[in-house]
């Protein structure tokens, strides 16, 4: 179970990508942040923006339209 | 100095020359994006972007002399003749439209991007010949951006990593 729940579903980019940025700002180091979206774009989108920020994608799911991210915070 | 250079975040400039409705998306997009991502950005608003520092936005888009604009009518997606485009109040029309798409699908507003932009610490720069050029005063623009000029810009984006012109 994540530390924090982040709903962005029906939300276009870039939005999900800020939102979570903002979310991941108010966790601890360590915390976990849980995104379920339903934009596609969303998948490649973390995954790079995990790469570059050093925070870790721990899983990254799909369950029919919904696209559901857990990030670690750590960084 | 090499440890130096390693421990400075990445950047990005873009110089930001349009102020459609539809063309001011793609700097606010990259740069709050960018921002989220650890980048420090640079904005430069010049010649018709800078409209889009103005407190209040009013911005609009017209299909006139843009094919590859197909809006949803009658059940698909038609571009609309150029004639008919010059049409008194096809333009709002055409505005009307795009502002609901934007709700509907879930995209942000500009308003809501550039606050963001602002939030993220995104240096601004505003061209003092354009300020000049259409009249515009200061008290016009939001708060926060500087004034400055092509050299201005150019010593920003020597040291950038990504360099844009939309």
């Amino acid at each position: 179970m994540a530390d924090q729940l982040l709903d962005v579903k029906g939300l276009n980019c870039p939005l999900p990508i800020l939102k979570s940025k903002k979310a991941l700002k108010d966790l601890p180091i360590g915390g976990t942040l849980q995104v379920v979206a339903t934009d596609p774009g969303a998948v490649k989108d973390f995954e790079a923006f995990c790469r570059t920020t050093g925070n870790q994608l721990v899983e990254s799911k799909v369950e029919g339209k919904v696209f559901s991210f857990l990030i670690k915070r750590t960084a | 100095m090499a440890s130096e250079a390693s421990n400075k975040p990445k950047s990005m400039s873009i110089i930001v020359t349009k102020g459609t409705l539809d063309w001011a998306y793609p700097p606010f997009i990259l740069t709050t994006t960018a921002a989220a991502m650890g980048l420090d950005v640079t904005m430069f608003f010049t010649f018709y972007g800078l409209t889009l520092l103005k407190r209040n936005l009013d911005l609009k888009v017209t299909t006139l002399g843009n094919p590859a604009m197909k809006m949803p009518m009658m059940g698909m997606h038609m571009a609309m003749p150029n004639l008919l485009s010059a049409m008194p109040g096809a333009g709002s029309m055409a505005t009307a439209m795009m502002k609901n798409l934007i709700k509907k699908k879930g995209v942000a507003s500009i308003d809501e991007l550039r606050q963001m932009a602002i939030d993220a610490d995104v240096k601004m720069i505003a061209c003092q010949m354009t300020m000049d050029l259409f009249e515009y005063k200061m008290e016009d623009l939001i708060e926060g951006p500087v004034l400055g000029g092509a050299a201005t810009y150019i010593e920003s984006a020597m040291n950038c990593d990504i360099n844009l012109f939309i």
